[in-house]
């Protein structure tokens, strides 16, 4: 099956997302993928956006049945969350739990005023009442997809594991 | 049940009872969860929902403020529900045995005990008896082990020199009677630290001491000499039985950190003490105080770590 290229689709998101940026939105990427995805959308829309990283390994849902992810990193947002327009990045929407988490993760820094949804790719398969108001492209493949970005920071994106 | 009472099978971390023996990717995994938590400390909402609905046990047979009190943020931090038990005022005064306490307290659906205890083994003990689902934090074992302090110092180390294979570290004082000096050459040993020296008279070193790969020393000008970290130990009065030393005057003469010893140490040495400190005995006023000093960050630090070991011990019964 072919995939689409995630480089042309991160062009098509940036333009989808421009006409509705106000000034002084600020942006949060999920780590690993959304973080990629996020600087790459930054530097197509251009200007000083401030950015921040999000890691949810400490809100997930899934504690009590496989423990602390080993590999937590620092969520570090670099700018007052109060009061102020988000959009969250990720590069793939499919159950809703990592956005629910990175909800949660985001209102543990203070009340932001909006907070959006930018993701590369929705497969579907949600699991809670979840959306996003920018999408690349939505792929209902019932596969794990997953983003990848080669040293020269070209994207590609790969199907993996069993059908789901 | 692993050869390791500490790890489970896959190799996590199941209890924190001692340093010794622990992997070194152990050990770093904990320092970089910690990192991950110091972040945590600096929010404005300080919690995050890891533990929560899980009740920890502050178990605390021996009395401790900093320890008990880091331990019960850390876990609150961390949302679980925390119980602090007085035990000199509990059921063991009325005879009963530690097992017992700690069987009543797995009846009343406990998910982890922080234990501290003058018995050297006493959480060992526990960590054999309690149900699978019940993680176990050793917070200071008689002449034994304090695996949380010697991370924490750890952790500061790392801050503070960005690691640990070309540094010259001086643990100084009363090593005899410290279970934290036994956690950190553990722990400088097992995150590879080229140079771990103990610098004590002779009355106050364990017999045993070369045996675990530190350098001797008996005079405090070479011991500390082009140290990149000296750790400072408390001289443990309530410990001492005998005459070990001539006076609390005379020992801070001699074996005493004061500005003018710190100058034999490197310009940019940092200065540790796991407290409570002594001042005028093991320290001087001036030098706790004074810009080479770390002795508050520890503490902060001593928090985040306890939210990783913590959160580490209680996703690994799953």
């Amino acid at each position: 099956m072919t995939l689409p290229d995630p480089n042309r689709l991160i062009d098509e998101l940036a333009e989808k997302i421009r006409p509705h940026f106000a000034p002084g939105t600020a942006m949060l990427g999920i780590h690993t993928g959304g973080v990629w995805v996020m600087d790459a959308l930054a530097e197509r829309l251009g200007g000083d956006i401030p950015r921040g990283e999000l890691d949810i390994a400490f809100y997930r849902d899934d504690f009590s049945r496989i423990g602390l992810h080993p590999e937590a990193k620092p969520s570090s947002i670099p700018f007052e969350v109060e009061g102020r327009d988000i959009l969250l990045v990720d590069d793939v929407l499919y159950t809703g739990r990592t956005i629910r988490a990175a909800m949660n993760l985001v209102f543990d820094y203070g009340r932001p005023a909006s907070l959006k949804l930018a993701v590369l790719v929705d497969r579907g398969g949600r699991e809670l009442p979840i959306c996003a108001q920018y999408v690349g492209a939505t792929l209902d493949l019932g596969r794990h997809i997953a983003l990848l970005r080669d040293d020269g920071g070209r994207f590609d994106l790969m199907l993996k594991g069993e059908t789901t | 049940m692993s050869a390791n009472l500490q790890l489970t099978e896959d190799g996590r971390l199941r209890h924190l009872l001692t340093l010794e023996g622990l992997p070194q990717r152990i050990l770093t995994q904990i320092l970089d969860t910690a990192e991950s938590f110091v972040s945590v400390g600096e929010r404005e909402v300080k919690k995050v929902p890891l533990l929560r609905g899980k009740a920890v046990f502050n178990l605390f047979f021996e009395n401790s403020t900093r320890t008990r009190t880091t331990f019960e943020i850390a876990a609150k931090r961390l949302s679980a529900d925390v119980i602090n038990l007085n035990i000199a005022t509990s059921a063991t005064n009325k005879g009963e045995t530690l097992l017992d306490t700690v069987a009543n307290l797995s009846a009343m659906q406990a998910d982890m005990f922080v234990v501290r205890h003058a018995s050297s083994g006493a959480p060992h003990l526990i960590a054999r008896h309690v149900a699978p689902h019940i993680s176990v934090v050793n917070a200071g074992d008689g002449r034994c082990a304090h695996p949380t302090q010697g991370l924490l110092d750890m952790y500061t180390i790392r801050h503070y020199k960005g690691g640990f294979h070309n540094l010259r570290v001086a643990i100084v004082g009363d090593v005899l009677h410290s279970r934290v000096a036994r956690s950190q050459i553990h722990a400088l040993t097992i995150l590879g630290c080229p140079e771990v020296r103990v610098v004590a008279p002779r009355t106050l070193l364990p017999r045993d001491v070369e045996s675990m790969g530190v350098h001797v020393h008996h005079k405090m000008a070479t011991g500390i000499k082009d140290a990149d970290v000296i750790i400072m130990l408390r001289l443990q009065n309530e410990r001492m039985q005998g005459a070990l030393l001539p006076s609390a005057g005379e020992y801070f003469k001699y074996w005493g950190l004061t500005e003018d010893k710190l100058k034999l140490a490197r310009p940019d040495a940092i200065v540790m003490h796991p407290g409570p400190m002594n001042r005028g005995v093991e320290i001087d006023s001036g030098v706790a105080d004074g810009k080479h000093s770390v002795i508050l960050p520890q503490v902060t630090f001593g928090i985040a770590v306890r939210m990783a070991v913590m959160s580490m011990v209680a996703g690994s019964n799953t």
